[in-house]
């Protein structure tokens, strides 16, 4: 796990304890800090992936890190508009739940990646694999996210990477969710490019796989 | 002296050791297969149901039934609908609680006058009348701590703890009063004893804090309303961090994840709370027969010495795609290598 710094530290225990105008209080101080470069997306994610990975390990819960994301994007949304950088709103992020209407994940996806400075596309839940493969296409996206809680639903995921590549498409297919970590070699019989174990890794994801198609 | 099913599951919830260790393989999907109906065919039926839980004691041996269809039965009975998929349980359609201020109107259903509900009851009963006392029947009531993921979805409703703790209080109690009527009305029925589906117990789920301030609270007064034993289903959740709040609530047993160790759990258990697990269904499929073999002797080395322990999956539903050979050789090994005493144990360990 990456050792944070003190700022991150101090974000990280004002999530747990719920407290929005702490968290606000502390990403206002990063902005105004005159000696301080780092941009406020770099006190939020690290909190965010430091809060995922102690959810992985049995240490928070499920509950603490929506939470924590929604306090995030929160506090984040009149930040980012001005610092967003231009490859964050230039990604086109989309993402979905197949045969499935569990939409929690994907709710906590969305909430880290907005904190991240991403304008993810919701492109719905309980969608038929074709269905989540046509709003992908028809929303030109770049990256397609797909959230399962149950078994039956990861299994189709096969069915959208398929239909991606039959279209001729070669988006890449990020997948997450139980049925992953409960059965770690099933996201690449599925045929998916990466899998996230926790809402925060869907930010370093998409970081890698955009570096990688610039 | 071969035990009934009844009488192996009492010697092992009261921690002695049975004739072998109790098996049930929870595939509530797969008699449809068998039946030549689909999922939504099949539990569109209550006598649907009464076959297929015969016939999968019949082929598994299991040592409990039960009739309890999916969780999304709950949505239909506050007057929402289930969404029926080919391959796998129902789920929930749109929340009957659209917006917080539902809850000041929210009125529960009347088990005695609720269709999906007395159909739940009518498989109970005319179950009981087939197996009589010989193998016992659970009966299924989702806790009103949980029971908010499928009236309101998840999101809102943990924006609702978070938000309006006034509303969250008046819904819970709503919901444990149902809750107790439902478990009640299931016990009458013929079932012998409540398993309390409560995921929202696990802390991978909720906080320690909203758990012990809400969850704990209505399990304490549900059980203590509740006219027979019941137990808790984390439904695949951790619960090794709750085990003192599990058993200072009244249950009796609980369910064992998959995700964690269950020797661990075992010792924090012993002899004060039943186990009830932790073969992790989502890998079943890509078993071999001497895989699965190898998971059983494992949950048994790890949590059936001295009884209180029955085996079973984590989720306690095992996915429809799961196939009957690895469901077959599941019930085979749990037979083979659960015959008490477990004698082989001292080599396995060595």
């Amino acid at each position: 796990m990456q050792e944070l710094t003190r700022k991150q530290k101090l974000f990280v225990q004002a999530l747990m304890q719920l407290d929005t105008s702490r968290c606000r209080e502390l990403l206002a101080g990063q902005q105004t800090s005159e000696d301080c470069s780092t941009h406020p997306e770099e006190i939020v994610v690290p909190a965010l992936e430091n809060i995922g990975q102690a959810w992985e390990t049995g240490h928070i819960s499920l509950s603490q890190v929506y939470m924590s994301s929604r306090i995030c994007e929160k506090v984040m949304e009149k930040i980012l508009p001005q610092d967003s950088t231009p490859q964050e709103s230039s990604t086109r992020l989309a993402i979905g739940v197949i045969e499935d209407y569990h939409a929690l994940g994907k709710r906590m996806v969305i909430s880290s990646l907005r904190s991240a400075g991403y304008k993810p596309i919701d492109l719905g839940h309980g969608l038929k694999a074709e269905e989540l493969v046509e709003k992908a296409l028809q929303e030109k996206a770049d990256i397609l996210l797909i959230s399962c809680l149950m078994l039956a639903s990861a299994i189709h995921v096969k069915d959208v990477v398929e239909g991606l590549n039959r279209a001729g498409s070669q988006i890449p297919v990020v997948v997450g969710g139980a049925p992953f970590r409960l059965y770690p070699a099933l996201w690449k019989e599925t045929g998916a490019h990466a899998v996230g174990n926790n809402s925060a890794d869907a930010v370093k994801i998409v970081r890698d796989l955009v570096g990688r198609q610039l | 002296m071969t035990m009934t099913s009844a009488e192996r599951l009492q010697h092992a919830l009261a921690h002695k050791e049975p004739d072998r260790v109790p098996c049930v393989i929870a595939a509530a999907m797969h008699p449809a297969r068998d039946m030549g109906l689909s999922i939504k065919e099949y539990f569109s039926r209550p006598e649907n149901i009464v076959e297929g839980q015969l016939r999968l004691h019949r082929k598994f041996g299991n040592d409990m039934l039960c009739c309890y269809p999916f969780a999304a039965i709950e949505c239909i009975a506050w007057g929402g609908e289930a969404i029926y998929f080919d391959q796998g349980p129902p789920n929930c359609g749109a929340p009957v609680i659209k917006k917080p201020e539902d809850i000041l109107s929210l009125e529960p259903p009347r088990v005695s006058e609720n269709a999906a509900l007395k159909a739940n009851l009518k498989a109970i009963s005319e179950l009981k009348a087939v197996v009589g006392d010989d193998i016992p029947i659970s009966g299924v009531a989702v806790s009103p701590f949980s029971l908010p993921i499928m009236q309101m979805g998840f999101e809102a409703y943990l924006d609702l703890i978070f938000e309006r703790p006034d509303l969250l209080e008046r819904l819970l109690q709503i919901n444990a009063d149902y809750c107790v009527e439902w478990a009640n009305a299931q016990l009458k029925a013929g079932a012998s004893a409540v398993m309390y589906s409560d995921p929202a117990f696990s802390p991978g789920i909720m906080s320690r804090d909203w758990v012990q301030k809400y969850g704990a609270s209505a399990a304490k007064q549900v059980i203590s309303r509740i006219n027979g034993s019941v137990m808790i289903h984390l439904a695949s959740g951790r619960g090794l961090p709750i085990v003192d709040e599990i058993i200072h609530a009244g249950f009796f047993a609980m369910s064992a994840s998959a995700e964690e160790d269950l020797g661990e759990l075992k010792r924090a258990c012993k002899g004060r709370l039943a186990l009830v697990g932790n073969l992790n269904a989502l890998v079943m499929n890509h078993w071999t027969e001497k895989d699965a073999e190898a998971a059983v002797k494992k949950a048994i080395a790890q949590a059936a010495p001295g009884g209180g322990f029955v085996l079973m999956d984590n989720h306690g539903e095992i996915p429809f795609i799961v196939r009957e050979d690895i469901l077959l050789a599941v019930s085979d090994a749990a037979r083979r290598w659960g015959q008490y005493p477990l004698n082989w144990l001292s080599d396995y360990e060595q």
